[in-house]
């Protein structure tokens, strides 16, 4: 097993009822890298990453993650795997009785008991304020948060156990170019100075330039090419083609050449 | 040597210092945060050269002991002084919890807030309440927006379809009634009154306030989920554009059909629950059908079935607007969604009962007891 592999998926089926969402999909991701998944919508991207955390139990293939496979591990095993990671869910999906502080605090109280009330306070306060919020919105509920202070919140429990593997849904979906902007620049940031692998689902076009080292795209109902941006624009599937030769895609592109 | 976070002391030039070793993680930590703050000395230096491995959590110790302890941390790795800048950036004097305040002004003020929150809603179904008749009256003064479509479906769904649940619990309280009563009765040797109460109880008060509970728990709460997340959809919004009145289309047939339904939902559990009773009077007081319907017809009066046909419109159109009144109050989260549904079935049992005591009052008054 190489062991710079930290995702791998082979052969995975996933469907709904009559309808087909992946058929035979292989996916690699290298320790250390922002993997880039794009796809029409309604072409399965986030049923993928549902299916790599366990959310979803596909029909056929094999999953691993760190080299292991995450339906065959005992409970104890999983449980072990599953704090190794952290997910960012599209709509933020923060507790909404609790606050941005205390959703934090979720994850470090389920895994570890055993920490002080005073260190949880400060772990959950310092990691808001690493995600970019004002030390202000730490005891807000999330209610009381903008769309993008609320990206950011989510961000910070996504964080709260210290992963090495980031899954991201989207999340620069709903920000205005300013906030996307600023939170590509964030997840950069903490990328390198926390050491992340990040799985990236996005139809941000600035996003993939901004921050993907190799792009992954779903079409067909399975991975049909896997490279840096310049790899797939090499490609001649009309899909690629189409959506980064497209007038929005050609944007983007200047934009990053910029 | 174990992979959990440790340290050392050591006495070295005149101070004391720390020597770390061990994996500095949020995993491994274990007591260590405890033992550190146990220290009754500032250690000068902390040694962290022996650190496997350090992630925020660890970073975010040793910056304290550096922030409150003025320690020295020498022989970090790249990666650990990193991290140590990136948590030494994010500290900010925060507060994970919100002020919660002294507890006898908190209790004060959600009084006065509930109060103020009462008022708001009773002064708010009084303007929906005028908005419903100008809705009406706007229908009757152009008859062809009367949507006769819409009406059919809600009576359709408000009632058809209850027919079954409401026939089942009201056979079931005819049963209770005529039981209870029963064995009470039996002690003064007065079985034979049984009929009589079931047969007003039921035609007075139970037959339509338990329809009126079970409407407000069926169709009350279906009116404001459904209003409720139309409205977040922005459907009726949608609606107000294009020129139609959300009043007309939406609230005016979901409240002319539970008003209508009322009395007949109403009538048709009273008799449910009166062949209950005649049920159980017949296998456990031997009082065989017929005896027992024409007991029915000799000891209740006309006036408690007026009773029951007069109050069921006024209860049934009391669910029908704090069902639609509180789905149209929905704004901003799905949460708002659950909380307004809950609002329109407490709201409206509440006021059928409130209004229930004034019939009480009022035909005991004019003496139709």
């Amino acid at each position: 097993m190489n062991e710079d592999v930290v995702i791998s998926v082979k052969g995975l089926k996933n469907s709904f009822g009559e309808e087909v969402v992946h058929e035979n999909l292989d996916l690699e991701m290298r320790r250390g890298e922002v993997l880039g998944v794009v796809g029409g919508s309604g072409s399965g991207k986030s049923v993928l990453m549902r299916s790599i955390i366990g959310l979803q139990q596909p029909d056929d293939g094999d999953i691993c993650i760190f080299g292991e496979e995450i339906d065959r591990a005992s409970a104890e095993r999983e449980l072990d795997l599953r704090r190794r990671w952290g997910v960012l869910f599209q709509n933020g999906a923060l507790f909404s009785t609790l606050t941005v502080a205390e959703n934090v605090q979720v994850p470090l109280r389920e895994f570890y008991r055993n920490i002080g009330e005073e260190l949880l306070d400060e772990i959950a306060c310092y990691k808001v304020v690493m995600t970019g919020l004002p030390a202000e919105a730490a005891p807000k509920f999330p209610s009381e948060l903008s769309g993008g202070m609320r990206k950011r919140a989510a961000l910070a429990r996504a964080l709260a156990l210290d992963p090495i593997l980031l899954f991201l849904d989207e999340p620069t979906a709903g920000l205005d170019p300013i906030g996307a902007a600023a939170f590509d620049e964030l997840i950069v940031e903490l990328k390198q100075s926390l050491g992340l692998t990040i799985f990236l689902i996005t139809h941000d076009l600035d996003t993939l330039h901004a921050i993907c080292d190799r792009v992954a795209v779903i079409a067909d109902k399975k991975v049909i090419a896997t490279g840096t941006i310049e790899e797939l624009l090499a490609l001649d599937h009309p899909w690629i083609q189409e959506y980064f030769n497209g007038p929005r895609g050609r944007a983007a592109t200047t934009a990053a050449a910029r | 040597m174990s992979v959990d976070a440790d340290f050392s002391e050591e006495n070295k030039d005149g101070g004391r210092i720390l020597r770390f070793h061990g994996r500095l993680t949020l995993a491994r930590l274990g007591d260590l945060p405890d033992r550190l703050d146990a220290l009754d000395y500032d250690p000068v230096c902390a040694d962290i050269s022996d650190v496997e491995r350090i992630d925020t959590v660890g970073a975010w110790i040793l910056h304290k002991l550096r922030r409150e302890r003025g320690t020295k941390l020498v022989g970090n790795s790249e990666e650990g002084e990193r991290l140590l800048k990136q948590v030494a950036s994010a500290d900010e004097p925060a507060k994970a919890h919100p002020d919660q305040g002294n507890r006898f002004t908190r209790t004060i003020q959600q009084m006065g807030e509930a109060t103020i929150e009462a008022g708001r809603s009773l002064k708010g179904l009084l303007i929906f309440f005028g908005g419903l008749l100008i809705a009406s009256a706007n229908v009757i003064a152009h008859p062809r927006r009367f949507r006769f479509n819409a009406v059919t479906h809600q009576f359709e769904v408000v009632g058809v379809a209850a027919l079954g649940i409401i026939g089942l619990m009201s056979f079931l309280i005819g049963i209770v009634i005529a039981q209870q009563g029963a064995v009470q009765l039996r002690q003064f040797g007065a079985e034979v009154f049984t009929i009589n109460l079931v047969g007003r109880i039921t035609l007075r008060e139970l037959g339509v306030l338990m329809t009126a509970i079970m409407v407000a728990g069926r169709s009350g709460s279906a009116f404001a989920a459904q209003l409720g997340s139309m409205k977040l959809a922005e459907e009726i919004d949608a609606m107000r554009t294009i020129g139609i009145s959300p009043m007309e289309a939406l609230v005016l047939p979901r409240v002319l059909s539970t008003t209508i339904l009322m009395p007949l939902l109403g009538f048709y559990a009273s008799v449910i629950a009166i062949i209950g009773g005649g049920l159980l009077s017949w296998i456990s007081l031997d009082i065989p059908p017929a005896t027992y319907i024409i007991r029915i017809r000799e000891v209740v009066p006309m006036t408690d079935v007026w009773v029951g046909l007069i109050k069921a419109p006024v209860f049934g159109f009391i669910i029908g607007l704090t069902g639609c009144f509180n789905g149209m109050l929905v704004q901003g989260t799905n949460e708002e969604v659950g909380l307004k549904t809950t609002a329109a079935v407490v709201q409206g049992i509440f006021l059928v009962i409130v209004i229930d005591a004034f019939f009480a009052v009022f035909f005991s008054s004019i003496g139709w007891v």
